[in-house]
């Protein structure tokens, strides 16, 4: 391949979930920038991707009765699953997902709450789908994929689901809850070693009386947030950052009836600290360019001063981002460690995906290490080489194992023209399934290609050997990266 | 095994010298010859356990004052007696099968283990308690240094975790830890099967075999296919064992069971380690209720934990056997409005085994208010720690690893008084 097409290869992979044939026919005749800018500006591109679930030619769901997103959990992971294989908008459905790491919530204590199918509605329902409109937290990350993390600050505090999560919702004026102020400060913003105790303590007031309403157990009951001005604790509340643009430090004292902007004065300062748009720079820059060397100094400052500038705005950092030298370098491709959803969604694009069911990958996920609403804790996934226990590695493995063996017609089918040799299989897969390949692991390829018989190139030996092959690449050290 | 006596010499001699001032650690010493054929059982109670609802001072009226809706009733704790400074402490009700185990003498709790400045971040404690070191805590885990002093070559399953990450108390800088969730699915499968499993399997230990130079990345992915490959046949044979006593159909009996399953096999096993979560109880704690959140997890830990002890006294290898708890900080004492409790400072370890020395270490705090009050901190809000954690960590290292607790937590923390091991 030419260094344009693999420059475009590492793009898709890092800003989307890899390249598959929709992808090679979207992307194919644009140049580096034009790509750049189709994944960055995707509200051009209509999202009708979900109207495909349950039609040939796509990827498969697989529902203990009917087909139900919005409040059946494990049909929920299925169709983000889906969009993520299948949406002409790769990068929304990226740092969609990088929200929810970001802002880690968790489906089992919300449905312990409100039960499983509320729970579902309330991380997982499209507005437009569900009986009252409500849209679950990962519906609005989706939104706001792109935009300001002022906005999505100020959005995750009222967010129902969060509101249950870090208990805001039990957040009052006699006895303040610390939980969201705290996680506030040290993941959604500033960062550990950015904030005092006393901190904690002011911001636990600040979010006095922000509550949720709605009848927890009730079916396709109606969920919002709530400000119980009575609840408010109206004292002044100082910090040890400045919270206004003139230094001062002290959110003043004020009316109930105004108690909200206490909440409004502390996101938006918190938004715009040189200390969060580091840190977002850096959460940004370790996702999207590399995380095995540190990054460039010079680089996280022009990224957080892109944030700055733009008002904590994210489209601009990606842009920038995209566009630098760190990013397009060769030496960090294939270097970053792809999350247990990135690889198995950049399996099924490059292996296939007909007659593969998104609900064959839901256990295995789990036992890679990642289930989609059901991140371990507030601070998220833990990233990088965390993903590769020996037991994770196994199930990555085997997960392989039960793709390809559903694969197997179709990859002979596709190779019937690579039958000649065991070296013209494993040269056609080794093709198609975009790896950094070892020329001492393609030598392993041919080997095993070879193993146990005559090569005579019948379907049956395609089949056996094809699948084994796909097995044995999507297990292989190399294919664990992006 | 060949490092034990060299390490033995090694400590010996050093150890004799401490010997003149401190007779106790020739004593120490003596205990811990049996170390090779020991194993460390860690447990993460992880959210951060209230140590109050555990072990509850049911003699202390400001327990109650502060605990409304949570305070145990006295008549309902199961009474372990009274520690050194004379406060009455009973289990929570549900720890009935812990008591019978306090009764025989195999378990010890060590009261109010913590540091100070106690961090309250679930993220930087744990970081913490996995360190050994609240200056810096993005190094390597205590237990995984002290997986590093092991002379190689080092039996792939030395240090067996049963959940799906490596915790950060076992990262090591040269040993890999196997992480085996699960038993059964900790397996080579193959997508046609028959001939093509065998030939899939030496490909892919092949593959492994690559060790790039120049990607430390791939380097380090191909050395854990290499160890998931080589402990699998072992892990297979240790599905196959049947346990003496059913355990609990959760995942934390399971995972014990696996651990028990291991050290039937012999599989060489030195670190073992469990977790059971859900400590986080900010919100609805409740502590009595038979559907009670916090009743939920003691009841958890108790059938898990019991089942353990029982099936290794049955089959003669709970003398090889050490538990230890930690949890990344203690709860506030007061309830908060939501009637949980929020993340507070120190709290209690427990310690469980063939070789422990039962009781209570350690002395409970006093939960006045009163700003003053010197066993509470933040003002009176929090337990203080009367114990650095790191001192019972020392003791394990020294006293039933082996191993030199100065060297591999880069600081004397012995200390006296928690004899628990």
């Amino acid at each position: 391949m030419a260094d344009s097409t693999q420059l475009m290869a590492h793009l898709l992979r890092r800003a989307g979930f890899g390249v598959g044939p929709d992808e090679v026919a979207a992307f194919g005749g644009l140049s580096y920038a034009q790509a750049v800018d189709r994944l960055l500006n995707y509200e051009a591109i209509p999202d009708t991707v979900d109207a495909n679930i349950g039609q040939p030619g796509y990827l498969g769901t697989t529902s203990n009765g009917a087909f139900s997103p919005n409040s059946v959990e494990t049909d929920a992971q299925q169709r983000w699953l889906f969009r993520m294989v299948h949406s002409p908008r790769p990068l929304e459905e990226k740092m969609t997902l990088f929200w929810h790491n970001y802002f880690a919530t968790g489906f089992d204590k919300i449905a312990g709450v409100v039960t499983a199918p509320n729970a579902t509605r309330l991380m997982a329902a499209k507005a437009s789908e569900d009986p009252v409109g409500q849209r679950g937290q990962i519906e609005m990350l989706r939104a706001n994929a792109l935009g300001s993390l002022r906005d999505l600050l100020t959005q995750i505090t009222i967010d129902p689901a969060m509101l249950i999560w870090l208990d805001g919702d039990t957040n009052t004026k006699a006895q303040p809850q610390e939980n969201f102020g705290r996680e506030l400060m040290e993941l959604f913003s500033r960062g550990v070693g950015y904030y005092t105790e006393s901190d904690v303590y002011a911001a636990a007031r600040v979010f006095t009386g922000v509550n949720l309403t709605g009848d927890l157990r009730t079916p396709n009951a109606a969920f919002s947030w709530i400000y119980r001005a009575n609840q408010h604790d109206t004292t002044a509340k100082t910090f040890s950052f400045p919270i206004y643009a003139d230094g001062g430090k002290t959110i003043p004292a004020r009316p109930a009836s105004a108690g909200t902007q206490d909440a409004i004065d502390l996101i938006n300062a918190l938004a715009m600290h040189p200390e969060t748009a580091r840190r977002v720079a850096s959460k940004l820059y370790t996702f999207f360019v590399s995380e095995t060397s540190a990054p460039d100094p010079s680089a996280i400052d022009y990224l957080a001063t892109v944030y700055l500038q733009n008002g904590s705005a994210i489209r601009p950092v990606l842009q920038a981002m995209f566009m630098s030298p760190q990013f397009q370098d060769p030496a960090v491709w294939f270097t970053r460690y792809a999350w247990p959803v990135e690889y198995v969604v950049r399996s099924l694009k490059e292996v296939g995906w007909v007659g593969y069911s998104a609900a064959s990958a839901l256990s295995p996920l789990v036992n890679m290490g990642q289930q989609l609403l059901e991140p371990p804790n507030v601070a998220g996934w833990v990233l990088g080489q965390s993903w590769f226990s020996t037991g994770a590695m196994l199930n990555r493995m085997n997960w392989a194992s039960n793709l390809a063996a559903n694969q197997q017609f179709r990859i002979a089918t596709a190779a019937a023209g690579a039958k000649s040799s065991p070296t013209a299989l494993v040269d056609f897969l080794t093709s198609r399934l975009t790896t950094d390949l070892d020329p001492a692991v393609r030598a392993d390829l041919i080997n095993y290609a070879s193993a146990g018989g005559p090569w005579t190139g019948s379907d049956a030996q395609l089949r056996a050997k094809g699948a084994g092959i796909v097995h044995l690449i999507l297990g292989s050290a190399g294919y664990q990266f992006v | 095994m060949s490092i034990t006596r060299r390490t033995f010499i090694k400590n010996g001699v050093a150890a004799f010298t401490v010997t003149l001032a401190v007779p106790r650690f020739v004593s120490d010493l003596a205990h811990a010859q049996g170390a090779a054929s020991r194993n460390l059982i860690i447990l993460d109670l992880s959210g951060g356990n209230d140590g109050l609802s555990m072990l509850v001072p049911y003699n202390d009226p400001f327990y109650y004052s502060r605990r409304p809706t949570l305070g145990i009733p006295a008549s309902t704790v199961l009474q372990v007696g009274s520690d050194s400074s004379g406060r009455a402490l009973g289990l929570h009700p549900k720890l009935a099968g812990l008591q019978g185990i306090f009764n025989e003498g195999r378990l010890a709790f060590i009261q109010r283990v913590g540091y100070a400045n106690s961090s309250r971040s679930h993220f930087f404690g744990t970081d913490i308690w996995s360190t050994a070191n609240p200056a810096n805590s993005s190094g390597s885990g205590w237990v995984g240094r002290y997986l590093s002093t092991l002379a190689p070559p080092l039996n792939p399953l030395v240090a067996w975790n049963t959940t799906g990450d490596t915790p950060h108390m076992l990262q090591s800088p040269s040993v890999a830890v196997a992480s085996i969730p699960s038993v059964s699915g900790y397996a080579f499968a193959s997508p046609t099967g028959g001939a093509e499993g065998p030939l899939e399997r030496a490909a892919a230990t092949s593959i492994a075999s690559h060790i790039p130079v120049d990607k430390p990345q791939v380097a380090f992915v191909s050395t854990t296919v290499q160890s998931a490959l080589a402990t699998l046949d072992t892990v297979a044979a240790v599905g196959q064992v049947t346990p003496s006593v059913t355990y609990p159909n959760n995942g934390f009996g399971q995972a014990l069971r696996a651990v028990a399953g291991a050290m039937v096999k012999g599989t060489g096993t030195k670190v073992f380690w469990v977790q059971t979560g859900g400590f986080d109880t900010h919100a609805s704690q409740d502590t009595i209720a038979d559907n009670g959140a916090y009743v939920k997890l003691m009841v958890t830990l108790n059938d898990g934990l019991t089942a353990l002890y029982t099936d290794l006294k049955n089959q003669g290898l709970l003398s090889n056997t050490l538990l230890l708890s930690f949890s990344e900080f203690g709860r506030r004492i007061t309830e908060n409005g939501s009637r949980g409790t929020d993340h507070g400072a120190a709290s209690v370890m427990f310690a469980m085994g063939g070789g422990v020395r039962g009781g209570l270490y350690g002395t409970a705090a006093n939960l006045s208010p009163d700003p003053q009050n010197p066993t509470l901190e933040n003002a009176a809000g929090d337990v203080t720690f009367e114990t650095d954690f790191r001192s019972a960590y020392a003791k394990v290292l020294d006293n039933w690893l082996g191993a030199d607790s100065v060297a591999v937590l880069g600081g004397d923390f012995r200390k006296t008084g928690i004899d628990f091991v």
